[in-house]
């Protein structure tokens, strides 16, 4: 990513950030406002920056959107705002539609991943009777399923309580995917190869999780 | 269409769905009892404009058509589609647009007035303008009979779209929906 | 709450294409109208009740449950008529009218929601011309029966919330909060179906090389 700057209208959000993210996990911490979750949404080209350039592995965010996003899935924090279907099995199938996999294909793909996640007893549930949990599941597994090389998690645990904050945290932890993670807690972040500080549209502190993590709590405290 | 515009339209048809599971007020010193499922109709038109609003409460009526019983009173099914009172629903998705027009057409100044103006125009006279001539048709009775009919429905749309309008003004300072073009420099 | 009124079943009604039902429905509306006599109302509403109970054995209460709505037009027509212009009038247009309901009723419950959504897409196949892509009607639909509960909820928690700090019963008020919340709701699944590929052209031989608008 080379000197992006990205505005919404008047308003500054991030200001001349240039970073190269090669290592597996990445974790991205910063008080509320500070542009992480613009930055999140750069590296998926949901946000093109109004200035500077995002590369994933070569490929242009603005002019090649499609083959960014078929390798860099989201999850985003509220599960609710991103399961699209009634159903559990229908929402996880949804992408796979998206991508043009013929049925059969995609009935075992689905079974799979709903299989991996726990969710194979909830096949034709209500999305809406599912626990918080269950929901983010769920989001994380209609992404999956899609088969990007990459995942990017926008505070995933935020809305969910410690247990299930928990069961989030291991499927990211046994992901192969290179992942970045924005998040608050920043427990889940302690196997991490490298963690960015965010303040006011800027990286202040870059490093190993050791080195950030306690940087940024001394200065928030 | 964006995907946003989708999601946007899926919610204006589930929001008309929900108002109609609420039961009906019945309010002092009007004939019949209030339901909520216009105020649906007039939300969706003011909030989102014409064309979204419009495909909003479309859409709300194929999945009633399809089966669901989400009229209010839990009715739904092909038969509201070919009963005495068809003509109401036919008209909803056009209410919408219309409210959505108006809307749009004096965005630049929105306020009150206008929203009021949008919701009595499309939120009421057009559901009527279809409604009383569908009914004089299907029951074979005189329009002025089927007009007569429906007079005690008056006095509870116009408390909606007075509901209508203050929430279309309240939510298009905090969220508004509606982008209108930009205007560009002469070049473009 | 969104339970369709579709009654399970396997004879030859519920086996029919539902485009052909409605059809036929669309038919028998046209036909009673042209037709005003009273020998073809009555004669297609006992048809209507033989097909609808006798073929495809309906239990009678399923039907009556959407019959039922249209019982205080029946009557306010029916008086209007007696009135007004004789029973012979009011007889025919409550008889059609009940032919039509019951008929629309058999074909709804016989018909699943995913055979009359499809018929809905093909229908709309021709509208392709002016960029709309038939297949996203589905997803709308989807959509659509994904956020009545979650409305629903979201409604109950901003009561629940507001009778927190003491104002009871539902208030309008309340209307602007949640459609707040549901408007950015809506926002962020916007994002999250063009994540998961929403925006892709449709994977059909026909390429979609023109964008929607
Ligand atoms: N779509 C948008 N339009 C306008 N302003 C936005 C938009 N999204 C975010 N912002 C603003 O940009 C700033 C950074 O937001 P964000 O990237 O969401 O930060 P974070 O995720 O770190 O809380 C905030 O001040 C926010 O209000
Ligand atoms: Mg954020």
């Amino acid at each position: 990513m080379r000197e992006v700057a990205h505005d919404y209208g008047e308003r500054a959000v991030l200001r001349d950030v240039s970073l190269t993210l090669a290592e597996h996990r990445v974790g991205v911490v910063g008080a509320n406002g500070s542009g992480k979750s613009t930055f999140a949404r750069l590296l998926n080209g949901l946000v093109v920056p109004t200035s500077g350039t995002v590369l994933v592995d070569g490929l242009d965010t603005r002019t090649q959107l499609r083959e960014v996003r078929r390798r860099v899935g989201f999850v985003f924090q509220d599960p609710d705002a991103q399961i699209v279907h009634p159903t559990v099995a229908e929402d996880v199938e949804f992408g796979l539609t998206n991508l043009g996999v013929p049925p059969q294909e995609r009935a075992r793909r689905v079974e799979e991943v709903l299989v991996r996640y726990g969710l194979a007893g909830h096949r034709d549930h209500p999305a809406h009777l599912l626990s918080g949990g269950q929901k983010q599941l769920l989001a994380i597994a209609g992404v999956l399923v899609m088969g990007p090389q990459r995942v990017v998690f926008d505070e995933p645990t935020t809305l969910l309580d410690l247990a299930n904050t928990r069961r989030v945290a291991r499927v990211i932890d046994e992901l192969e995917h290179d992942v970045v993670v924005v998040t608050h807690q920043l427990d889940l972040l302690a196997g991490f190869d490298r963690v960015l500080v965010f303040d006011d549209g800027r990286v202040a502190a870059d490093g190993t999780p050791a080195e950030t993590v306690r940087w940024y709590v001394d200065r928030m405290s | 269409m964006k995907s946003r515009d989708l999601a946007y339209v899926a919610l204006f048809a589930a929001i008309t769905a929900v108002l109609g599971l609420l039961p009906a007020v019945p309010v002092p010193g009007i004939p019949v009892p209030i339901t909520a499922q216009t105020l649906g109709v007039m939300l969706a038109g003011s909030v989102l404009g014409a064309r979204r609003g419009g495909l909003a409460l479309l859409t709300f009526l194929v999945v009633v058509a399809a089966g669901l019983p989400l009229l209010s009173g839990g009715r739904g099914g092909l038969g509201v589609f070919v009963g005495p009172s068809a003509g109401y629903l036919y008209s909803w998705p056009i209410a919408a647009f219309v409210i959505g027009f108006l809307t749009q057409l004096t965005w630049r100044r929105f306020n009150l007035a206008w929203a009021m103006v949008a919701n009595l125009v499309g939120g009421v006279a057009v559901i009527y303008a279809l409604g009383i001539p569908f009914t004089s048709i299907y029951g074979d009775v005189s329009l002025t009979a089927a007009a007569t009919g429906s007079l005690s429905f008056i006095p509870g749309d116009l408390v909606k779209a007075g509901i209508a309008s203050v929430v279309a003004v309240a939510v298009h300072k905090a969220y508004p929906v509606i982008e209108l073009p930009r205007r560009r420099p002469a070049a473009g | 709450m969104t339970a369709a009124l579709y009654v399970p079943g396997a004879g030859p009604v519920h086996r029919a294409p539902a485009g052909l039902k409605l059809g036929l429905l669309a038919a028998l509306a046209v036909g009673l109208f042209v037709a005003d006599r009273l020998e073809v109302v009555a004669g297609a509403l006992a048809g209507v009740l033989l097909i609808g109970l006798g073929v495809a054995r309906l239990p009678g209460r399923a039907l009556l449950a959407q019959v039922r709505p249209v019982w205080p037009w029946l009557l306010a027509l029916l008086a209007f008529h007696l009135v007004f212009t004789g029973w012979h009038t009011g007889t025919v247009v409550v008889l059609r009218l009940l032919a039509l309901v019951t008929a629309a009723a058999v074909v709804t419950a016989t018909t699943r929601v995913t055979a009359l959504v499809a018929v809905v897409e093909w229908l709309a196949r021709p509208l392709a011309v002016f960029g709309v892509r038939p297949a996203r009607i589905g997803l709308v639909i989807a959509m659509t029966l994904r956020f009545i509960p979650l409305i629903a909820e979201r409604a109950q928690r901003i009561r629940e919330a507001q009778a927190a700090r003491g104002a009871d019963g539902f208030r309008f008020q309340a209307l602007v909060p949640l459609l707040i919340q549901v408007l950015r709701l809506a926002h962020t699944l916007g994002e999250a179906l063009d994540a998961r590929g929403a925006d892709a052209p449709a994977p059909s031989p026909r390429r979609a090389g023109a964008s929607a608008p």
